[in-house]
């Protein structure tokens, strides 16, 4: 039996899901809401999600999406053209390269592996930053910026994996 | 046949494995070569921002407005809390700012009158137009706005960007109906000031957090904390005795400017244009006072 249009429309927007859903993170994330004094800074989610979905999903998160975030979140933010794209792509790498560490693991283990390899992202990002630049950045906000992140990971690990759970399931 | 299946996955894993090594290395090539694209050719990298930029700008529009309004009501129900305190600073404030309203006044029509004495021209009045923000936060390494006004709203590159308070930045590029404001703390920020009552000329750096420094200070010694920092108008591009900030403090590489204009505040900013210079009245068209009949209105957006 072939199965209908609708069914696979159904299945192609579930596939997409993770790609749609990062790309809608990274336009929430520069909408402004201001509530407190620090609120300048919002945790950097679409990095957890990047980070989410080569762990969980990595067919459905390719690496020229991953890319396209990047490049849409640098056009957005201000940030010089390429920057995230080059961060997230050594995020999709990093993640991919270590994949049997990863697989299975307790909630626990996929936060520490978050908190390093973030870590890794805003270290290269500032470095990158003062490279063009031409001088040392100022690496304070994005400190805090970072463990404003790793503070709220748990919460959007949680939302990726009712996501998954709903939407994603492996048959 | 499944073991057939399984020997040509044995076979095509490595296969894919290297295809998809390639695939990362040429994109992280790729956006290497688009930083550097940024730096050598600033516009045509800046031309694809600001398209891509425009075809957010309805979406950013549209979800601006509902977190606008949860963050004001945020924000009042954290203002009842303090309504009696509040309350109390507010009168003791407003009989101060009579005073000086006063003052305001005498001095406005002595100014008038010396300047009729003398002749003097003065500069060209701003028209402006008001823009509300439609994205911010760039995260740590970008300082930046993007509001919902672009070139058909009469938006140019290089207008000023005020709120009532002070100095914000300066319009970076514009699309159709979106435009880019480089605030004045991003590191790309460069903004001749002058400094306190003796009028120093410096040049306030941003650095990308909230408190820009000034550079090019020459006589260093003059300068106390609490100094105000007006835009000197140097270099033509901002006009001068804008409202910047307050030096708060003083450290070993230089002084510290605390912006009068605070970016976690900002919701509407006015985009002035002082570009179309001799066309409008003179500034001592009781702009103190507050009805003013020199300057056209400008296209008020909200």
């Amino acid at each position: 039996m072939r199965p209908s249009v609708w069914h696979r429309i159904d299945l192609l927007a579930r596939q997409l899901s993770p790609v749609l859903l990062t790309l809608v993170l990274v336009v929430i994330s520069v909408v402004p809401v201001r509530i407190l004094d620090f609120s300048t800074f919002v945790p950097l989610f679409p990095l957890a999600s990047v980070y989410h979905w080569t762990i969980f999903r990595p067919n459905l998160l390719p690496i020229y999406a991953v890319f396209l975030i990047g490049i849409l979140q640098d056009v957005l933010t201000g940030s010089p053209i390429g920057v995230n794209a080059f961060v997230y792509l050594l995020v999709y790498g990093a993640v991919l390269s270590q994949n049997v560490f990863f697989t299975d693991k307790s909630f626990f283990i996929l936060w520490i592996g978050f908190a390093l390899i973030s870590a890794g992202a805003v270290v290269v990002n500032w470095f990158i930053i003062s490279i063009l630049n031409v001088t040392v950045v100022e690496i304070q906000n994005a400190v805090t910026q970072y463990f404003l992140t790793l503070g709220f990971f748990p919460a959007a690990a949680w939302f990726f994996l009712r996501w998954q759970g709903a939407f994603l399931r492996m048959d | 046949m499944k073991q057939g299946s399984k020997s040509a996955q044995r076979l095509f894993q490595p296969i894919r494995g290297l295809a998809q090594r390639f695939a990362l290395i040429s994109l992280l090539l790729f956006a290497i070569s688009l930083m550097v694209l940024g730096r050598v050719n600033v516009q045509m990298v800046d031309s694809f921002r600001v398209q891509v930029t425009d075809a957010f700008a309805p979406i950013l529009n549209a979800l601006s407005k509902p977190a606008e309004t949860f963050s004001r009501s945020v924000f009042q129900i954290r203002e009842l809390a303090h309504l009696r305190e509040e309350n109390i600073r507010l009168r003791e404030t407003n009989l101060r700012l009579f005073q000086w309203e006063n003052a305001a006044l005498n001095l406005e029509l002595e100014n008038k009158r010396l300047r009729s004495l003398l002749n003097f021209k003065p500069g060209p009045e701003p028209s402006f137009i008001t823009a509300r923000i439609i994205a911010d936060r760039g995260g740590a390494f970008a300082h930046s706005l993007i509001v919902n006004v672009g070139y058909q709203d009469g938006v140019n590159k290089g207008q000023t960007g005020m709120t009532g308070k002070g100095l914000v930045g300066r319009v970076a590029s514009v699309g159709r109906h979106s435009a880019r404001i480089l605030l004045i703390t991003d590191i790309n920020s460069r903004i001749p000031v002058f400094v306190g009552n003796d009028r120093l000329r410096a040049i306030l750096a941003g650095n990308n957090n909230n408190s820009p420094k000034l550079v090019h200070l020459l006589p260093s010694k003059r300068v106390k904390i609490g100094d105000r920092v007006v835009t000197s108008g140097h270099g033509g591009a901002i006009p001068p005795n804008l409202p910047v900030g307050v030096v708060t403090k003083a450290d070993e590489t230089g002084f510290v400017v605390q912006p009068f204009a605070k970016r976690n505040r900002l919701e509407y900013i006015r985009l002035l244009d002082y570009g179309l210079g001799g066309i409008f009245k003179g500034l001592s068209q009781g702009t103190l006072i507050g009805h003013s009949k020199g300057g056209r209105p400008g296209n008020n957006k909200r």
